[in-house]
């Protein structure tokens, strides 16, 4: 993989922001070059640089223009008078280029007990119904497969993942619910997701699960990350009231 | 000094320029609305530029202090008075212990802030004191001010006391004052710039010009997290699937509806809406200060020319704050 030359586009988010785009659609390829680039640019930082955000196919970064204006470090050889958006262009494709030589990132493995079902799970019937399974059929196959986390966003600590069983792969909601309890992990298409905050939406919800995700107190602030594996594993609600009781 | 908050108002907040770092996490930036307003009010009361204040919104702050400070008031014009009579905003002013501060309402632009020499004492979370409502951190406990709460801020330091002073002379507040206008525009019809979005190309013709010729109108769904417009509605050429990907202050998204929703301080950090344009940063706080019927004509603009006109406000900025020093060296 270290001799392929990767071909990334550069293309401006405003003027203080760039998106790196590594490739189109979902998976888990592109996945590791987003996340290798991104370690990449966080382990050589240039002088200006805010912050990175990896999404499924292309990596952010956000600077301070009148910072990499101002560099000298930044200085592109032979190009005085280069705006900033262009100066770090230049950089990043000279890290794209790096890719590939510190692939295979260890992944941290993250198991989330879930109590499915009833007042906690209160659409996990109609998932059920819409396929033509049992309540208890939904549950292996959600807490049976291994779950990608390819970006973090929506909320704090929110995971946008991929893995989950085409068999049990369900419509949102057509009226979105006000308020989702934090914890829900939910259904929507082809994804599956837990719910950090209080937040409106539209997912069916199958289950809740008593940690968790968004931690402000401690850094990183949020339980999963990018490039996570996720396993869920049903419990009964004796063990989810236990697990409440520990955390305070 | 202790701050004793007597009205909330509509919505006060304590901000500083933004919690950054974090995006990766999901974590929102937040951060004034109109950071150059926050950067002058700070600048002008001896602080770090980047210092927390408070952002009023509209009407109805009133707020009471028990001891002698020196505080800024910068943005909008609220009808700042301090007890009944006339606040002049964009300088330093003197407040006595006991002494009330009360906005009414604005009559120029939509957000006031108020920078209180020695900062807002506030425990940082991830770096920052701006507010996070809905994840109810930051600020004062990760909440909008209340009736009846307190806040502490810092001592002032020596500089700052031999600064009252001068102030003092001056009758309670400089006879000097920063000239804003070259910052920030409070006018209710703007032209605001904007770069082509990075799903400009997939709008169909008539979108691609309606959105630099035609006037929008800003609904009065317009809060921290977003603006939205009322105009002709907008629509791609052919519909496709976006995936989730970053967004960024000033980002100006359609939905399925057509009509636009530009994206502010406590946007999400990512988005699934094709973009169609991005508000150039240095117009950002022009922005911030219209209310909801204001009028909005997009302009585009080069990326070259968006960098040019950042550059030329941060060397007012620094102007200014080398301005600032030597009155308060004198």
């Amino acid at each position: 993989m270290s001799n392929r030359n990767i071909v990334a586009s550069m293309k401006p988010l405003g003027d203080s922001a760039i998106i790196v785009q590594l490739g189109e659609g979902i998976s888990p390829t592109i996945h590791e070059l987003v996340s290798n680039l991104s370690t990449l640019v966080n382990n050589h930082k240039f002088e200006g640089f805010i912050e990175s955000v990896p999404a499924y196919n292309n990596l952010t970064i956000y600077y301070n223009p009148v910072v990499v204006h101002h560099s000298q470090k930044n200085k592109v050889a032979g190009h005085a008078s280069l705006t900033s958006f262009q100066k770090v262009s230049a950089f990043m494709e000279v890290l794209v280029q790096q890719i590939g030589t510190n692939l295979a990132l260890e992944k941290r493995v993250v198991t989330i007990p879930v109590l499915y079902g009833d007042e906690f799970g209160p659409d996990l019937e109609y998932v059920a119904q819409y396929h033509g399974l049992s309540a208890e059929e939904v549950i292996q196959l959600h807490s049976g497969a291994e779950y990608l986390v390819y970006m973090i966003g929506f909320a704090p600590g929110f995971p946008f993942m991929g893995g989950l069983s085409e068999q049990i792969a369900t419509p949102r909601k057509k009226t979105p619910l006000l308020a989702i309890a934090p914890g829900s992990v939910g259904i929507a298409g082809k994804q599956t997701g837990v719910y950090p905050l209080e937040t409106p939406g539209g997912w069916q919800i199958i289950g809740r699960t008593p940690l968790d995700l968004f931690l402000p107190a401690i850094s990183p602030p949020t339980l999963l990350q990018a490039g996570d594996i996720i396993r869920f594993t049903p419990i009964s609600p004796e063990e989810y009231y236990h697990y409440k009781e520990m955390k305070q | 000094m202790t701050v004793n908050v007597l009205q909330p108002g509509l919505l006060t907040t304590i901000q500083d320029l933004g919690r950054y770092g974090s995006q990766k996490y999901g974590v929102i930036v937040s951060g004034a609305m109109d950071s150059y307003s926050l950067r002058v009010a700070n600048l002008l009361v001896g602080n770090a530029e980047g210092e927390g204040a408070l952002e009023i919104t509209l009407f109805g702050t009133t707020l009471q202090f028990d001891k002698d400070s020196l505080l800024a008031i910068t943005g909008g014009d609220l009808q700042a008075t301090i007890d009944g009579e006339k606040a002049p905003m964009w300088r330093p002013i003197l407040i006595r212990k006991g002494s009330i501060l009360r906005f009414k309402s604005a009559i120029n632009g939509c957000r006031a802030y108020v920078a209180f020499a020695g900062g807002i004492i506030v425990p940082p979370i991830m770096e920052s004191k701006s507010t996070y409502l809905r994840a109810g951190i930051g600020g004062l406990q990760g909440r909008a001010l209340r009736k009846g709460d307190t806040f502490e801020c810092g001592e002032m330091s020596a500089l700052n006391q031999s600064f009252a002073q001068q102030v003092e002379e001056m009758t309670e507040h400089a006879t000097w004052s920063v000239n804003f206008s070259a910052l920030i525009n409070l006018q209710q019809v703007q032209t605001i710039r904007v770069l082509k979005g990075t799903e400009f190309t997939r709008f169909d013709q008539d979108s691609q010009q309606t959105l630099f010729s035609e006037p929008y109108t800003l609904s009065t769904q317009a809060d921290r997290m977003g603006y939205r417009l009322e105009g002709p509605a907008l629509s791609l050429a052919d519909t496709f699937e976006l995936l989730s990907e970053s967004v960024t202050y000033g980002t100006i998204q359609i939905p399925p509806n057509g009509q636009p929703i530009i994206l502010m301080a406590d946007r999400q950090t990512t988005g699934g809406y094709p973009k169609i344009g991005q508000i150039i940063s240095a117009d950002l706080s022009s922005l911030a200060q219209l209310q909801p019927t204001s009028t909005i004509h997009f302009k585009e603009v080069s990326l070259e020319e968006a960098e040019n006109e950042l550059l030329k406000k941060e060397r007012l900025l620094d102007e200014l704050k080398m301005g600032i020093q030597l009155k308060r060296l004198q």
